[in-house]
């Protein structure tokens, strides 16, 4: 079990318990401003775009190549930026905060 | 004030576009009900999964769930799953249920989608080893279907996006896949013969044979086998016919209603229909597309997701604008094509095959105006022709199909 807290833009901080499976399916589940996935999470759509707090960003790990080449040239894109569908949650995840990138 | 609680929003078709509209409604501030209506029992999933990971991996549908149960629940949607739609009687403002009963709506969205379409060829009669593949129910018929072939020698009908998918996931499963496409390319509808090639290529690679130019003249059964004869003479044998050669729109209940038709529902820029407070949306939406001026029916979750925001948004007097540019992917065996903007009218194309890699792209052009990029496993490209297709950035169309350049804005730009 894991707590993971999503900051939308609007700046709402919404604290979801998750077990398993992508953190973007954890945020559509319940209804994230910004986190739609519309993809269902084979990193083809980027709608659903975090950006991870500092502390985290090692836990989290890199995103692998596909993942990079969709956030390189993203308007949005900053260092600290992952797809969430791409992230497993896991006990390990544990308190993280998550910044939502889009509106 | 009371009134606007007691107003009910009915959707028939609860897939991406129903379902996205539903929550839109929440979003935008419907405070009556929301009825949402599909005929299959299952609690809404995602379509392109059916294709890939759910037809190769099997296991329960509500792992691929839109939305977890409870969110209907929060959001105060009724959902009325395994339910049919008769009619719809746009004068009275009510719907004809399967079981006579009368809904009536102040507010109707039709989301109603497509069905497979079976082209008529004798022989080729959905049934027993013969299916399509458009719902969760379809893939199980598959699997089942599968389970019976003691070679699994499978043909596929059809060498479009869905025929390839079924192709690689089938083939992936260990099928001994065969399939037979009437046109002499691949994807021929909506790629450049570039692509068309390097999936033909791909597919053989791994094993799935590729039959162009077969025309189907019909299907005859002996014993458990089926024989496929091709108007050139050719005759394929299997065990097994899965046909994937497109969809047919759904306008049954838009035609019960009178609506306006075409190859499609029908609307304006806000998705209303030719009658008063009746929508329509997703695939079935006979629509201007904006950014590209033409009349068109789109097949995508994209379009789906934002047709739905739309109706929403003007059922709640928000008038919400969106054009984003179509988009598409399809994942086929460990490929990733990606695709951006339409083809239709092009009359030059870049294309930029990348040194020491798989990947490619394909740039289209109308004149110097880029309007689609298909990428095969290549994000970078399809991100890049997102962004300057947005733009309406002019590229050195040179520069851009030489891999020694790198693919970057300030290098490619013209």
């Amino acid at each position: 079990m894991a707590v993971i807290n999503f900051i939308t833009q609007e700046g709402e901080k919404i604290s979801v318990e998750g077990t398993s499976g992508s953190i973007m399916e954890l945020a559509t589940s319940v209804g994230i401003a910004g986190l739609d996935g519309d993809c269902g999470g084979v990193c083809s759509c980027a709608t659903c775009h975090v950006y991870v707090n500092e502390t985290y960003r090692k836990i989290v790990g890199e995103a692998e190549k596909i993942e990079k080449e969709m956030l390189e040239f993203d308007e949005l894109a900053k260092e600290n930026s992952r797809l969430s569908c791409q992230i497993e949650i896991s006990e390990k995840l544990d308190g993280i905060e998550l910044i939502v990138a889009r509106e | 004030m009371l009134d606007r609680y007691k107003q009910v929003c009915v959707i028939i078709g609860a897939s991406h576009a129903g379902v996205y509209a539903a929550f839109a409604l929440r979003k935008e501030g419907w405070e009556g009900k929301i009825i949402l209506i599909d005929r299959d029992p299952n609690l809404p999933y995602h379509r392109p999964p059916l294709s890939k990971k759910f037809l190769v991996n099997g296991g329960e549908i509500e792992k691929f769930a839109l939305k977890p149960l409870n969110s209907y629940h929060k959001a105060e949607i009724q959902l009325e799953l395994g339910k049919n739609v008769q009619s719809v009687n746009g004068q009275e403002k009510h719907i004809l249920l399967g079981d006579g009963n009368k809904l009536s709506y102040d507010k109707l969205i039709l989301a109603t989608g497509a069905d497979a379409f079976v082209p008529p060829i004798p022989g080729l009669e959905v049934g027993k080893q013969i299916f399509t593949l458009r719902s969760a129910e379809d893939v199980k018929e598959i699997l089942n279907g599968l389970a019976h072939c003691r070679q699994k020698q499978i043909a596929v009908v059809g060498g479009g996006f869905i025929g390839l998918e079924i192709a690689a996931s089938l083939s992936q499963m260990g099928a001994q896949v065969c399939l037979i496409e009437r046109e002499l390319r691949l994807l021929s509808r909506v790629s450049c013969p570039e692509i068309s090639d390097w999936f033909e290529n791909f597919h053989a690679e791994k094993g799935v044979s590729i039959e162009l130019g077969k025309e189907l003249k019909h299907v005859k059964r002996s014993g458990d086998t089926f024989v496929l004869e091709c108007k050139d003479g050719t005759e394929f044998s299997a065990e097994m016919i899965v046909v994937g050669v497109g969809v047919k729109v759904n306008l049954t209940l838009a035609k019960s209603a009178g609506l306006d038709t075409a190859n499609g529902i029908s609307v304006n820029g806000f998705m209303q229909t030719s009658i008063q407070d009746i929508y329509a949306i997703g695939d079935c939406s006979w629509h201007k597309n904006e950014a590209y001026g033409d009349m068109m029916r789109l097949e995508s979750v994209q379009n789906a997701v934002e047709q739905a925001k739309i109706a929403a948004s003007h059922i709640c007097g928000n008038d919400k604008k969106l054009s984003n540019i179509p988009w598409f992917w399809s994942d086929q065996f460990d490929a990733k094509l990606q695709m951006v903007g339409l083809t239709t009218a092009y009359d030059k194309l870049c294309v930029r095959k990348e040194s020491n890699s798989n990947s490619l792209s394909v740039w289209y052009f109308k004149g110097e105006k880029l309007i689609a990029v298909h990428a095969i496993n290549h994000p970078k490209a399809y991100v890049l022709g997102t962004k300057f297709i947005k733009d309406g950035s002019i590229l050195d169309q040179n520069k851009l199909q030489n891999p020694q350049i790198d693919l970057k804005p300030d290098l490619i730009l013209a």
